[in-house]
């Protein structure tokens, strides 16, 4: 079945979007205004030089069409013998000049302002993971939240089994939140390879690179939700690891943080508690899900040989004390991360067991979050 | 001493020996042009691949791993194996021609020159049937994705890039020594064809940048075998490092797979304007500035690496500066035509349509050059769109553009005209279907090298995907045009077309085997 009514839906708004600026923005055929000053002033340098491009294209097209019709053979066109012509070649090298430098003065002024991302309100820190984000909130010492944002999107719809929602790609179980009007400032690195970090209504695109730390800012003026994804290939699952902004007022952003912070209180309580063995792998089931699954796969039969499986493997069978190293430190030289920082000592225990417990394997024992924290104590 | 040898048969030899032995610049030219037709189709396979992924939102047909495989391969393959090769396939046939020399300067290498090139290809290709798969990580293969993170395949791919730098470094020795050497006696420089002294220049920038990415990928295979860090930050390494070196390399290699274009273009709009070409001092200026500017603007495919202001400041200014000699081309091209006697034969379409379409992407050019702008088109199908302008109604434009302008001086035969201008119609209505909304998509902010894609970016991707099947489809019938001229046809003059100057025109049609063995005298 061709798709032929797409098509000419599609060629429609071509040319509706070469007579109306207005109509562009309807049908999401331009660059976003976006909610903040550095955002339209880049939309306005972007639509200024765009009608630059327009008025030049439609003097050298003009000319070109004009000659096309106007010297063809067939209508008895007599060659003239000119080839050569000083003065005008000197001023269509100096007008080209004249227009460049109109144009890199306000550009000039937008890129220093985008570069000065001093005096912030609001401190993130944003690291690049296959294939997440981490969000960490530089507060007071003790008080930092940290979370992961992953994509939301069920594996059914992706696969064509369940119908797209209306965010489809571009949602997350939990966005980054921050105060509207605040100068908010990015802190951006990686974990493993490069990724960047791109929300145009924003118009932040910074890279994350590993071992280095990018700086970023924005100060949103409009509350509510906005989204993007990340915009360099960083392999299998790139096209994954999508970014969702919340801009609330400063009275729900306090709230929010402090439900966090209570939240982070009592998820680093738990690692105290008694933990039985179902509880461990009811727990990790999540955990693996939104971390392990992806290259090791839901039945843990893995993508060999980039991605081994676990199940029935040496590692995940094996002395337990060889799987909890692995999983704390990575396997450097491959794609398996070091989990050690990312993971709390609940999730890392209910992981390890849930591997060793599920996904084919039947080993029987179990490690209690408070035997990881013992691990990691006895490590530093 | 031995007398009697009989030198006056000097034909090609038969079988399959005569193209694995020669030295014979149209012979070679002739492989260089078939090997890169074959990578136009392979890498046009994998592009189909790409697009019939993107048609709809979800993933029907690929996984996301080997979306990644195709993008990588679609790239090299195309630039390295269907550009470049084209061009220097082109440089082979017609520089000789062009400046009376009997053949090239150095035809041993020139024979290597090719004959390493389909084990490079053939290597590469051979990942995609191996357990880890082709390499992955764009044809950019930034570190440390393509280090660390790469599957184990990646030292194929190494390998088969120092074949094909190899290969290229030999083949622009040998156009260079040709050039300077075996001019025709009053062939001075300035007197030389634009496709002459665009190649010229190009040779110089492949000596200059190819060892370039050959340290490049020996860098990585350090990292990856050898225990060193240039690009990983732990072992005191910067990943970024990767970026510069490559792109030191990878911007000029953009010029040079559009200054021979630029070559053909201004040979073919003098012919068919019956007209000189206009500003043609300005026109190996504009070429050299061109040349030189490539080397100092290629952080602007960083601009979101974290630069330095200044740096930033630097790579802008100097990258809107190339706005000014590719203009003045422009313009002497649009002025060439003004008060001619135009027709429109197949060359001449694929040509006007070249200056048309490849300004367009100059024109998004210019505006990915501003960069603030650029942080919002970096990495958007807005670059992809860019660059597919520049590079399928550029560069493969002309190329095509070339073909049909001399297959009558390499056949012998007239190409069929109406064929040739349903090739023409077919490919350009079906290159801007493909490319023209992946403006839009890039501006409305969908992503480059993504295998699915948010619902409201459908409805161009499924346009743009019709456009590409037109597009990759209609070339077949470019193979079957060839084909049939090469088989019969009309039979050419030696001047073939009524408006063309140069050398080439003056032997007959076809090109005898050998040519020029005394040079002509330029006046």
């Amino acid at each position: 079945m061709l798709p032929m009514n797409k098509l000419w839906l599609g060629l429609g708004g071509l040319v509706v979007a070469a007579v109306s600026p207005a109509a562009m923005a309807a049908w999401g055929l331009n660059m976003p205004k976006g909610i903040t000053g550095i955002s339209r002033e880049t939309y306005d340098l972007h639509m200024l030089i765009f009608w630059i491009c327009v008025a030049i294209g439609v003097v050298v097209y003009g000319v070109l069409i004009y000659s096309l019709f106007a010297y063809r053979k067939s209508k008895g066109a007599i060659p003239a013998s000119f080839h050569h012509s000083t003065k005008v070649e000197i001023v269509w090298t100096v007008i080209p000049f004249v227009i460049l430098i109109a144009m890199a003065i306000p550009s000039t002024r937008v890129l220093t302002q985008i570069y000065d991302s001093s005096e912030s309100d609001l401190d993130i820190m944003v690291t690049g993971y296959q294939w997440r984000w981490q969000y960490r909130y530089l507060t007071e010492e003790g008080e930092e939240v940290t979370f992961f944002s992953n994509l939301a999107t069920p594996e059914e719809q992706i696969y064509n089994r369940a119908e797209k929602g209306e965010n489809y790609l571009l949602e997350v179980d939990e966005p980054l939140v921050v105060p509207a009007n605040k100068k908010v400032r990015l802190l951006l690195t990686s974990a493993d390879v490069i990724h960047s970090w791109w929300v145009p209504a924003l118009s932040v695109k910074k890279d994350a690179v590993p071992g280095f730390v990018n700086e970023s800012w924005f100060n949103a003026e409009v509350t509510g939700t906005y989204r993007g994804q990340c915009t360099e290939l960083c392999g299998q699952d790139h096209g994954f690891m999508p970014v969702v902004v919340n801009v609330v007022e400063q009275a729900e952003f306090d709230a929010w943080l402090a439900e966090k912070q209570a939240a982070a209180a009592a998820v680093a309580e738990l690692a105290n508690q008694e933990w039985t063995l179902d509880q461990l792998v009811a727990q990790g089931q999540t955990v693996y899900t939104t971390f392990c699954m992806a290259c090791h796969q839901q039945n843990g039969q893995g993508l060999p040989p980039a991605f081994p499986a676990l199940t029935g493997s040496a590692i995940a069978t094996g002395p337990i004390a060889d799987h909890v190293t692995t999983v704390l430190n990575g396997r450097p030289g491959t794609a398996m991360a070091a989990y050690g920082a990312l993971l709390s000592p609940v999730d890392m225990a209910a992981v390890i067991t849930y591997e060793r417990n599920a996904i084919g394997n039947n080993v029987g024992d179990m490690i209690t979050p408070v035997e990881i924290l013992q691990i990691q104590a006895a490590a530093q | 001493m031995a007398t009697g040898h009989d030198d006056h048969h000097h034909g090609p030899a038969k079988g399959f020996t005569r193209w694995l032995y020669t030295t014979n610049h149209k012979d070679i030219g002739s492989m260089y042009l078939w090997f890169s037709f074959a990578m136009f189709l392979l890498g046009g396979t994998f592009a189909l691949v790409i697009r019939a992924e993107l048609f709809q939102p979800g993933l029907q047909f690929v996984e996301p791993e080997f979306f990644n495989q195709m993008t990588t391969m679609h790239g090299l393959v195309m630039v390295f194996g269907a550009v470049m090769p084209a061009f220097v396939g082109l440089a082979n046939w017609m520089i000789p021609l062009m400046i009376g020399a009997p053949d090239m300067a150095l035809p041993r290498m020139n024979n290597w020159s090719f004959w390493i090139l389909p084990f490079a290809f053939a290597m590469l290709a051979s990942t995609l049937f191996m357990e880890a798969g082709a390499p992955n990580f764009g044809w950019t293969f930034y570190a440390p994705l393509s280090t660390t993170y790469a599957p184990s395949t990646v030292t194929f791919f190494i390998f088969a890039i120092h074949i094909m730098g190899a290969s290229s470094i030999m083949g622009s020795i040998n156009i260079i020594a040709t050039i300077q050497n075996l001019r025709a006696p009053g062939m001075t420089y300035m007197k030389m064809p634009l496709f002459v002294w665009t190649w010229l220049i190009t040779a110089y920038l492949l000596i200059a940048v190819m060892p370039v990415l050959a340290g490049v990928v020996t860098m990585m295979l350090f990292d990856i075998h050898f225990g060193t860090s240039f690009f990983s930050a732990a072992g005191g390494g910067d990943p970024v490092l990767f970026q510069h070196v490559f792109w030191f390399f990878g911007h000029p290699e953009v010029y040079i797979m559009i200054l021979p274009a630029f070559g053909v273009v201004s040979e073919i709009i003098p012919t068919f304007s019956r007209k000189k070409l206009f500003g043609y001092d300005s026109m190996v200026y504009a070429t050299s500035s061109i040349a030189f500017l490539s080397f100092i603007v290629w952080a602007h495919h960083m601009f979101t690496t974290g630069m330095p202001l200044a740096g930033e400041l630097f790579f802008m200014y100097a990258t809107m500066l190339i706005a000014v000699p590719t203009g003045v081309k422009v313009f002497n091209w649009v002025t060439t035509m003004f008060k001619g006697s135009i027709s429109f034969e197949t060359p001449m379409l694929f040509s006007i349509a070249f200056v048309v379409l490849f300004t367009m992407g100059g024109f998004t050019g210019l505006m990915l050059a501003i960069a603030p702008a650029d942080f919002q088109y970096h990495d958007t199908y807005f670059v992809v769109a860019h660059f597919h302008y520049v590079l399928v109604p550029g560069a493969v434009f002309s190329i095509m553009a070339a073909a049909y302008y001399w297959l009558p001086k390499w056949t012998g035969n007239m190409y069929d005209e109406a064929l040739g201008k349903l090739h023409f119609w077919l490919s350009f209505v079906g290159i801007n279907i493909l490319f023209f909304p992946q403006h839009f998509l890039g501006l409305a902010g969908m992503p480059r090298r993504i295998p699915d894609y948010a619902l409201q970016f459908a409805d161009f991707n499924m346009v743009s995907t019709v456009g590409a099947f037109i597009f990759g489809f209609s070339q077949l019938l470019f193979l079957f045009i060839v084909v049939k001229t090469v088989l019969g046809g009309k039979k050419a003059t030696a001047q073939v077309w009524e408006g063309a100057e140069g050398l080439e025109w003056t032997v007959p049609s076809p090109a005898p085997y050998h040519t020029f063995t005394t040079p002509p005298l330029v006046p």
